[in-house]
């Protein structure tokens, strides 16, 4: 606290030093002596992605060292927010230092892109990237997730969707049915007023406020949005006030308003998304709408950070419904909202053709196998996927209904502060606001920041 | 306190080194100003102008968009918002509760020796020495709503300290945090009033608020404006409150450092952070040079009443 400077600067020079310490290796040059290359990614063992970071400490490095005499990779974990560490990363990048691979969120890969920060893999990892063996078997529609007007600037990771969880054993003691297929949104409210009388403390979690940051866009106002018919980005237009967006405001209200459905305080704690997740392994919450992230790395019984014991007889899971049926975007019936994270090259590696090499090594089929060994996911590759999702019948779930429904956020370098429009438009209705007033604040905000009301449909 | 010799004294070089040399000593130092201090105080002037941002377009090629980020931040409800917040922040946990506090304690403790006195220093300058972030961990735990140690203690179950009442919650903080610094200069200061005047002032009758007022502050009144000038300052640009708040619940004890990481890191707006920082730096003058003024008209009627009194015999 006794810093007489501005924090803003400490706090940017400490990145930046926490960096450029940890990469002082990969000034080596290529061939003769040792090279270092370092890995980065918000993964740390024991704490967030945890399998992730084992699987990069316990296979990939012993495995690329085995094949690269003289080769000496690192890893630089993290376990942060998604918004800290993109900050770092960006800091990194922009003071051209940082790992030689990087994660990324493939929503950020835009704004890095047009930041300089990223640059094609083509172009930095020469001939070889176009030759991979990998690009055949990734889906079109998940290379997308690396791809920035038109060029390839990362290896997709794998992509998921997004459901409604609920706790079986709360609805069975609220007298709602175990297999549960809501198929509006007038459904989730009546299991929450039955699931409240049956005196479960917090019946519904949907994530909202601006503590949460893209979880509250991404699990709550897009998949919504969707079921009440529109996208956030259309026809080269942003949604404003429309109907739709009051609707999914109307919702948060019913749920956050004073019913006592929801717990407004969660939403506004600077760590309530953790704590939503231990209030539903817990038992304290019923339903929650997450990603197939919450069923691999946060309830997973041996390594998950809220770990339920016994979460395939008690989890359920079912499509997130429409406002009514056939409401929803494309006419359907239940919506979803997809993304995925993304591996990409330093631009700035001092050995960028290796840095490539453990790339498409980490991307490879049996790189893959082996993470998902680990950690069952849904994989970019469909080899792989084919052989290793019969193993768990929620992510082939996801894999078969949910991602042919799904839709994907505009990759636009815009994007995440329109995204914090919506986060704090159902901050002001989780604080006792009404759904005009928010959509109304949320619209005037809207058109200053993409250039006038020409750019905004609604 | 005599003022020292104006420049242009021909005849002012005590040190007999010369212009040149003089010079040449000088340099090395004036140089770390420029390079560590000034150049950074420039640059962030002309960030403010600019539409830097963090990624996209104008991380690439920043455009200079004139006075834009200054009027912006004037006319954004919650920089004012901020602004108020820290002016309370300061004003509760620094003016009134550490000099407050550490004034009281220093009164009380200035007759004591001995173990009592030990311990209560020892207690308070340990909040002081422990570093930031651990503190402010150990705090959010006190305050958690979920399993708060102090929740436990009150049986309170679910009350959110942290969330009903941020801005309240970290004016505590710092108070508990900060007190230190003003209790050892107070009790630095007590030493230098005579044990004599107090005791002609108790033996006239005097009351312990008069004792204060009448020979107490006049005594060590530099010392009391010097302090609050310092704990004025490191308040208003102190970020620790970020590890127990993060400046929510949505924006209710975003003080103006943790506003400027808000827009500059979190935002990526790093043209409008710089604006802002701007701004702080200019508020901080202000702070600054009211105390400076204050202390300087202090001085100059010391000195007159030395004047009017003559030189001592």
């Amino acid at each position: 606290m006794r810093f007489p400077s501005r924090p803003a600067t400490i706090a940017a020079v400490a990145a930046v030093a926490a960096l450029a310490l940890t990469s002082c290796g990969t000034g080596a040059p290529e061939g003769g002596g040792t090279v270092t290359l370092t890995i980065a990614a918000n993964a740390i063992s024991g704490g967030k992605n945890s399998e992730s970071a084992d699987w990069i400490k316990r296979w990939v490095i012993p495995e690329f060292e085995k094949t690269h005499q003289n080769v000496k990779v690192l890893f630089q974990p993290s376990g942060v927010d998604d918004e800290q560490y993109k900050t770092k990363i960006a800091l990194d990048l922009k003071a051209k230092a940082g790992a030689d691979v990087i994660d990324l969120d493939g929503i950020w890969v835009g704004e890095f892109a047009q930041a300089g920060y990223v640059k094609p893999l083509a172009e930095v990892g020469g001939a070889a990237v176009e030759s991979w063996e990998g690009w055949s078997q990734i889906p079109q529609a998940v290379q997308g997730l690396g791809i920035f007007d038109g060029k390839k600037y990362g290896l997709p990771q794998g992509t998921d969707g997004r459901v409604l969880y609920y706790n079986k054993a709360l609805f069975r003691k609220a007298g709602l049915p175990e297999e549960w297929n809501p198929s509006g949104w007038q459904e989730i409210i009546d299991a929450g007023v039955k699931l409240k009388a049956a005196g479960v403390p917090t019946p519904i979690q949907i994530n909202a406020g601006t503590a949460m940051g893209e979880a509250t866009t991404m699990q709550g106002v897009l998949p919504l949005l969707a079921g009440a018919g529109a996208e956030i980005y259309s026809q080269d237009k942003w949604t404003g006030a429309s109907q739709a967006l009051k609707d999914v405001l109307g919702f948060y209200q019913r749920i956050y308003g004073g019913s006592g459905l929801g717990d407004p305080k969660l939403q506004q704690e600077a760590k309530g998304r953790d704590k939503s997740f231990a209030r539903f392994a817990e038992g304290e919450i019923a339903i929650l709408a997450e990603g197939d992230y919450f069923w691999r790395s946060v309830i997973e019984p041996a390594a998950g950070v809220a770990p339920m014991k016994d979460r395939d007889q008690v989890v359920g899971y079912t499509k997130i419904p429409a406002k009514e049926p056939g409401a929803g975007i494309r006419g359907q019936d239940h919506t979803s909202m997809s993304g995925g994270a993304v591996r990409v090259l330093n631009p700035f590696s001092k050995n960028p053709r290796l840095a490539w090499e453990l790339l498409a090594f980490m991307h490879s089929a049996d790189a893959t196998t082996s993470q998902l060994a680990g950690q069952v996911r849904i994989s970019s590759r469909t080899d792989v996927n084919d052989e290793v999702l019969a193993g768990d019948p929620m992510l082939r779930y996801v894999a078969d209904e949910v991602l042919p429904i799904t839709a994907f956020r505009p990759g636009l370098a815009i994007y995440p502060q329109v995204s914090v429009l919506l986060q704090e438009a159902t901050a002001e209705v989780v604080a006792g606001g009404s759904a005009e007033e928010a959509a109304a604040a949320y619209q005037a905000k809207l058109e200053g920041l993409v250039g006038g009301a020409a750019n905004v449909s609604g | 306190m005599a003022r020292p010799t104006s420049a242009g004294d021909a005849g002012g070089d005590a040190a007999g080194l010369g212009r040149g040399r003089a010079v040449a000593f000088v340099l090395p130092a004036l140089a770390l100003v420029g390079v560590f201090l000034v150049f950074p105080a420039l640059w962030t002037i002309y960030l403010g102008l600019t539409d830097y941002r963090l990624t996209g377009l104008a991380a690439a090629e920043p455009r200079v968009v004139g006075l834009d980020n200054y009027t912006g931040a004037l006319a954004d409800p919650e920089f004012l918002r901020s602004l108020w917040l820290t002016l309370g922040y300061v004003g509760g946990s620094a003016i009134v509760g550490q000099a407050g506090l550490g004034f009281t304690l220093a009164w009380i403790l200035r007759t004591r020796r001995g173990r009592l006195r030990g311990l209560v220093e020892g207690v308070v300058l340990l909040s002081w020495i422990l570093p930031s972030t651990v503190v402010g961990f150990l705090w959010f735990a006190l305050l958690d709503r979920d399993d708060g140690t102090l929740n436990a203690l009150l049986g309170t179950p679910g009350l959110g300290w942290l969330l009903d009442h941020p801005l309240l919650s970290i004016i505590v903080f710092n108070v508990w945090r900060g007190t230190a610094f003003s209790m050892m200069l107070y009790a630095a200061a007590l030493e230098n009033v005579p044990p004599s005047h107090l005791e002609t002032a108790r033996l006239a009758g005097a009351s312990v608020p008069q004792q204060l007022r009448d020979v107490v502050f006049p005594l060590i009144r530099r010392h009391v404006l010097t302090n609050l000038l310092l704990i004025s300052l490191w308040t208003f640009n102190d970020f620790t409150p970020f590890v127990l708040t993060g400046g929510g619940p949505e924006g209710r004890s975003e003080i103006l450092p943790i506003y400027v990481y808000d827009v500059a890191l979190r935002g990526g707006e790093l043209g409008a952070g710089a604006a802002v920082s701007f701004l702080i730096l200019l508020i901080n003058l202000v702070i600054a040079l009211a105390y400076l003024r204050l202390l300087r008209g202090r001085r100059r009627e010391a000195v007159h009443d030395a004047a009017a009194k003559g030189p001592p015999a």
